[in-house]
């Protein structure tokens, strides 16, 4: 390994230069390279029109340094800050812990399993707009079907869960879980079944079952998907807009608001496309590193399933 | 002395059985009456005559009435007299989604999986960025490039942004799936004399279908789900569809929520449909557990 990188500096510029040609290439020669370029050429421009476009003239149009002390002078900015935050970071852990957990009770055996799975999966098909707007209606406090539930259950007057900051911040949250739970779990609980069965006999061989089982042999060999699913997740929930919107429209008195909506807020209703441009980029200090993590994770691991 | 501990282990070994049916019994329970919950709110409202939506504690509408249901499927009420074109825009955008990310993704897949073989510098890191770019931080460019590139107001600029971001993850479900099928098939069709469009054609797509359903059902539901960029792109009445619609039905305070409500509840009905159509290629292309034995 030394020995060829040493090679490789101390070879002469044209065998590097064709050494660099060929990495670009990789490794294919003539017919195959145009072929295998041919094949990519929808995506690469699909990647150049539609991502890597609108990525540069997004930052040209946030270049304006006048327009952060705007954004961040904003009273609205600042608690959507931390809204992000804690969505962010209870969304994430919550969805994917519980998965996690449920892509375990999937594994079972048996038709109950399948018809519970089969129901489970429902809000993942169901459209995310009427989903959470009757979420919204059932969320009422006057008249919604949780708190008057509540009240004939238990004579319990819930709270008007989507007037005051956290409670709707939290509904928030665990309509996102409602939607997007069952997702998460399809992929883990595919995780889990392509672990091969052998390595189950042997752990029992050597004695682990119940919770041992899961911790010395299914964890570990999930922890790196669970880490890309994570830091997916993250990437996910920074961009979500439509729980907010739709469930608690960012109100009360604007104090519910993540990054995306109220970057549409300033973008659309304010009439103030950069500075709606300018409050996404503020997300780009935490969104660098999560990407570059990411996309080590991605290359370096090749998710082993 | 044998024979007892054997039957009193078997007699543990029975309660514990039980204990665990009754466990699944109640978290059965409990994860349907969660997950259904917002789907019935949904129906009671819709067959409630006057579009009721205070929950009264009856479990069942005292008098339902399907009459909501009509006025969609009839247009009856005014505000759903494009219901059916709406629709029809809606399921253009799903499925023009649908089939444009299944041949992008299986087109890009092929090239970094079956023929880069994951040696490709620079187009693979492109492919890896691409999942990293949060749906609504791009809505905002979008929106003015649409402008520039003349599709403002055209169904076709939806779809470009729904296939932009199915597209990553089509990629990586192909990625994975791609290399339960072994690389030694394309080689040796390669040997025999088959072009890689042969190889392409007659090994890549065959073998991956499952895999190729899966990701077309999560464009569709991408499409389905998706509102803002529909909201923000499409501006004139033809081109409308269901999502836009019923957020605007919901802006309004003074219209009886029946129709709405049994609006959603069609509109919720062809992925689902969709969903049970497939369900046995998701299971196989994402469990795969079979292939690998």
């Amino acid at each position: 390994m030394t020995a060829t990188t040493v090679l490789d500096v101390g070879a002469s510029s044209p065998g590097k230069r064709r050494s660099l040609w060929r990495y670009w290439r990789g490794n294919l020669k003539g017919s195959e390279f145009t072929w295998a370029l041919a094949f990519s050429v929808p995506y690469i421009a699909v990647f150049l029109g539609f991502v890597a476009y609108p990525v540069f003239y997004g930052l040209w149009m946030g270049s304006d340094p006048a327009l952060y002390s705007d954004v961040f002078s904003d009273v609205i900015y600042q608690d959507t800050v931390i809204n992000t935050l804690v969505f962010v970071v209870l969304g994430v852990n919550l969805k994917l812990f519980l998965a996690l957990l449920l892509s375990g009770v999937f594994m079972r055996p048996g038709w109950l399993t399948k018809v519970m799975l089969m129901l489970f999966v429902l809000p993942w098909a169901v459209p995310q707009l009427p989903a959470f707007i009757s979420l919204h209606w059932m969320l009422n406090g006057e008249w919604g079907l949780l708190n008057n539930a509540l009240w004939i259950l238990g004579g319990i007057e819930g709270p008007s869960w989507l007037n005051e900051r956290w409670t709707a911040l939290g509904a928030a949250i665990a309509s996102h879980l409602w939607k997007w739970t069952p997702f998460w779990t399809v992929i883990l609980l595919a995780g889990r079944m392509s672990i091969p069965q052998d390595i189950y006999d042997a752990a029992k061989v050597d004695g682990a079952t119940g919770l041992n089982r899961f911790l010395f042999v299914t964890f570990p060999l999930l922890a790196n998907l669970y880490l890309v699913l994570t830091l997916l997740a993250t990437i996910f929930l920074l961009g979500d807009f439509n729980t907010v919107f739709f469930v608690t429209g960012g109100g009360p008195n604007n104090e519910t608001h993540l990054l995306a909506t109220l970057g549409i807020r300033n973008a659309f209703d304010l009439a103030r496309p950069d500075l709606g441009v300018a409050v996404v980029m503020t997300a780009l200090p935490v969104l660098i590193p999560l990407v570059i993590i990411l996309m080590r994770k991605l290359r370096t691991t090749e998710v082993q399933l | 002395m044998s024979v007892a501990l054997s039957s009193r282990r078997r007699s543990i070994h029975r309660w514990r059985r039980r204990a665990d049916a009754v466990g699944s019994a109640v978290l059965s329970v409990a994860l349907l009456v969660w997950w259904l919950l917002p789907i019935y709110n949904m129906l009671l409202i819709a067959l409630d005559p006057e579009g009721e939506t205070e929950f009264k504690g009856d479990l069942w509408p005292s008098d339902p009435t399907l009459k909501a249901f009509a006025g969609v499927f009839f247009e009856g009420y005014w505000y759903l007299k494009d219901f059916w074109l709406q629709f029809g825009n809606s399921f253009f955008i799903g499925a023009m989604t649908m089939v444009l990310t299944a041949l992008i993704g299986s087109l890009g897949s092929f090239a970094l999986g079956r023929m880069w073989r994951g040696r490709a510098g620079v187009i693979s890191t492109a492919a890896l960025l691409l999942y990293t770019v949060p749906v609504y931080f791009l809505v905002i460019p979008f929106y003015l490039l649409m402008h520039k590139y003349g599709l403002n107001d055209t169904l076709w600029a939806v779809i470009a942004a729904n296939v932009t971001f199915a597209v990553p993850y089509a990629l990586l479900i192909l990625q994975w799936y791609g290399r339960l099928v072994p690389l030694e098939l394309d080689d040796a069709a390669r040997i025999d004399g088959a072009t890689p469009v042969q190889v392409y054609m007659r090994i890549y797509l065959p073998l991956m279908a499952p895999a190729l359903a899966v990701i077309g059902i999560l464009a569709f539901l991408t499409a389905w789900n998706e509102y803002l960029y529909q909201f923000i792109l499409l501006s004139s009445p033809g081109n409308k569809t269901v999502a836009i619609s019923l957020a605007t039905f919901f802006d309004n305070e003074y219209t009886p929520w029946n129709y709405p409500a049994a609006a959603s509840l069609i509109y919720a009905l062809p992925p689902i449909v969709l969903f049970f159509a497939v369900r046995r290629c998701i299971a196989a292309g994402l469990g795969s557990r079979r292939f690998r034995q």
